[in-house]
């Protein structure tokens, strides 16, 4: 009687210790976690990329990894990162150990997304950021190359470029009201919320404004949730600045682009303004966000590669809405992951690693290669430039979000001039207009 | 830039003072710390939002509506959770603090976390002194003196009035004395929501609707509250317009620490409670029954 249950028993623990240790064995399915604040606009652009680039490869039978074809699946995971990033770090280790998903895309808060990407390199499994901009994230692996090699930026570029961006922005806006207007030293009122990330934006904002031939008339700093700015409107007003350079990122873009638009604040704004990329900040401000620009991935109707367009129009036709930068999650899925699985005929990471950072390819916002160091070390971070990421201008425009930058725009003086298809000019409100033109 | 913070500290001292009378309604008749007042200023919010954006109504209709829709809650929420509690001063404050996270999480499973806003009353603004006014923030100051009247005629000239004082001034003997406590301190709980509600209608124009936009002014209001003095309507008046115009003051003296306006008021109130523990117009604590 004891020998049965002995062998019975062995036989369990054999068949359990085999569904831990081998889920995948003989698995169709390749398991994408998808992480990211769900309850948001960023988290809902995470999901329905990915959605919309599971639901495309699997219609077409799969992606092909040796000789069988796999379908993607994915599993969602709410990071809930904006209020807690305790919750980032439970929500990433559950993808990784519960559902053993062989690659995670999205995060978005980078205080959050550095601890996420611990716990994805602890489990050595790929992680495509597609949110945070902390340059930290990259350089991580030039400290540590086999620890972090699991990580990759897809989107947006790392917050250096993007305050190098934005000050080129603001230096085309500034050479319009001048020329438009015949403002012979335009003054700049810098409005940035208080967070970590916008400390160094400010400093070079500071040393940069005097260098661009413009006049600083003062900084401002907002609470990110502040939800009344009048009175630092009304300061701004009497500087008499006549361009507003925000750093926004959180929901007191909404308040100041209103108020400013309802007090016909006698100055342009221009900079960041996450909540400027959304297509719900033309009701969340009443229509008074009139004007505002915005540096942004995704317009409609505009075509950085040739894959914008069909991305775009799919996307707002799925979805009604214009996609953020955080449906990029469509491109790390269907331009970046599949084909390299494909090429490398296996889901291991340590064999499409190298592809992966050396590839070369067009994604639906610009053409993606991964960069290194001036010595040569791969830190998987986006190359920024003409031919390569270098996002949009946008502004609202009577109810529609429009790109307006790059528009004939030269990295330097003898590099081409770049202009996207769809690119249309920049426009003045009327009541800065009214107050400046003579 | 003297007009500037004036006309500044008076609005943010309406919105405060707004708050703050209702919540103190409450403390000074049942002792109930009701942390999710604000809470309820926020439901009246979306309330307003769904009426005005999603059905198409003015947003006079929507105030009408949300104004007795938030009151009913209120006493809904009183009845099922704080009266059987009432006594526990301590798990009243716990309970109250989990229903405003139960409600901010309903808010954001219904409406997600995008944020919202509805359009003023009053559209547009005027100019003071080259300072310019929105119309719905004269609104809000206005509201608030009428508020403040409507509350002082009611509590000085009626029968309820002279249930509530002596019920605030000592439930034990008003219970003696025939007076149903535990009605009046449903009655107030109605009219200390009802306010939060009247708040969230005068005040949604001006601001951004989120699930988490009850937390700073709850903040702010038991600043203001403990400031000029716990359960005392006139101190939380004074207290409100304090603390808005020591926020005026930080933005237009410190541009660049525009941010710490929040910090700098409750400093005021840490300050003043070290000088005078009992706040502005409060009991001292050992007098206190």
């Amino acid at each position: 009687m004891k020998r049965p249950m002995i062998l019975m028993t062995t036989l369990m623990a054999f068949l359990i210790a085999m569904t831990i240790s081998f889920p995948a064995m003989g698995a169709n399915t390749i398991k994408i976690g998808v992480i990211g604040p769900m309850q948001f606009v960023q988290g809902k652009g995470h999901w329905n990329g990915a959605t919309m680039a599971a639901e495309e490869i699997n219609a077409r039978g799969g992606v092909k990894v040796g000789k069988k074809k796999m379908k993607i699946e994915l599993i969602k995971a709410d990071s809930n990162e904006f209020l807690n990033p305790t919750d980032a770090t439970n929500a990433m280790e559950l993808l990784l150990s519960r559902d053993k998903v062989d690659f995670v895309v999205g995060g978005f808060r980078s205080e959050a997304v550095l601890a996420m990407q611990d716990i994805a390199m602890d489990y050595k499994t790929i992680f495509i950021g597609c949110g945070a901009s902390h340059t930290q994230l990259c350089l991580r692996l030039a400290e540590d190359y086999d620890r972090y090699k699991y990580w990759f930026r897809l989107t947006p570029f790392n917050d250096q470029l993007l305050g190098r961006t934005t000050f080129i922005h603001l230096g085309t806006v500034g050479a319009i009201l001048k020329k438009s207007l015949n403002i012979p030293q335009v003054k700049v009122a810098i409005v940035a919320e208080k967070a970590m990330w916008v400390d160094s934006m400010i400093a070079a904002a500071k040393g940069l404004i005097p260098k661009m031939g413009m006049e600083l008339a003062g900084v401002w700093q907002p609470s990110q949730a502040a939800t009344d700015v009048s009175a630092e409107l009304s300061a701004i007003q009497r500087t008499e600045a006549p361009l507003i350079f925000t750093i926004f990122s959180a929901s007191v873009g909404i308040p100041f682009a209103k108020q400013a638009g309802e007090l016909k604040i006698p100055a342009v704004q221009v900079g960041i303004n996450v909540e400027a990329q959304k297509d719900g900040f033309w009701e969340a401000t009443q229509g008074m966000g009139n004007y505002v620009m915005t540096m942004n991935t995704y317009a409609r109707g505009v075509e950085q590669t040739e894959l914008t367009k069909p991305f775009v129009d799919k996307y707002i036709e799925r979805f009604g809405e214009t996609p953020t930068y955080t449906a990029d999650t469509y491109t790390a899925i269907i331009h970046m992951l599949a084909p390299v699985i494909e090429q490398a005929g296996t889901l291991d990471a340590n064999k499409l690693i190298p592809i992966m950072e050396t590839r070369e390819f067009i994604g639906t916002a610009n053409l993606v290669k991964m960069v290194s160091t001036p010595e040569g070390k791969p830190i998987h971070d986006l190359k920024w430039g003409p031919g390569y990421a270098t996002s949009l201008g946008v502004q609202w425009q009577d109810g529609k979000l429009v790109g307006v930058w790059p528009n004939k725009w030269k990295a330097t003086p003898e590099a081409p001039e770049i202009t996207y298809k769809g690119i249309v000019p920049y426009k003045i409100p009327p009541w800065v207009i009214e107050k400046y033109k003579k | 830039m003297a007009l500037d913070i004036i006309i500044a500290g008076l609005i943010n001292g309406s919105t405060y003072a707004l708050l703050a009378i209702g919540f103190s309604l409450i403390f000074g008749v049942a002792r109930i710390v009701n942390i999710a007042h604000t809470a309820f200023y926020m439901v009246a919010s979306y309330c307003i939002f769904l009426i005005v954006q999603k059905f198409g109504y003015h947003p006079i209709v929507g105030m009408l509506v949300a104004v007795p829709l938030i009151t009913l809650l209120g006493l809904i929420c009183y009845k099922l959770f704080i009266d059987p509690i009432r006594e526990h001063e301590a798990a009243v404050l716990i309970g109250t603090i989990a229903l405003a996270i139960a409600i901010q999480e309903i808010m954001l499973l219904i409406f997600t976390g995008d944020y919202l806003s509805v359009p003023a009353l009053i559209q547009g603004y005027f100019t003071i002194f080259d300072v310019k006014v929105f119309y719905q923030q004269l609104l809000t100051f206005v509201v608030a003196l009428i508020i403040l009247g409507a509350l002082r005629l009611l509590l000085m000239n009626t029968k309820l009035g002279v249930a509530v004082r002596a019920t605030a001034n000592d439930r034990e003997v008003a219970n003696l004395m025939g007076i149903n406590e535990s009605r009046v301190a449903m009655i107030t709980m109605g009219i200390s929501v009802g306010l939060a509600a009247v708040t969230g209608a005068v005040v949604v124009p001006l601001t951004t609707i989120s699930p988490f936009m009850w937390m700073h002014p709850l903040i702010m209001m038991m600043a203001v509250v403990v400031l000029g003095g716990l359960g005392s309507i006139k101190g939380s008046f004074a207290g409100a317009y304090i603390l808005g115009f020591a926020e005026a003051l930080v933005v237009f003296l410190i541009p660049m620490g525009a941010f710490l306006k929040g910090s700098v008021a409750l400093s005021i109130m840490i300050l003043v409670l070290l000088i005078r523990p009992e706040g502005l117009f409060g009991i001292a604590f050992e007098e206190e029954r």
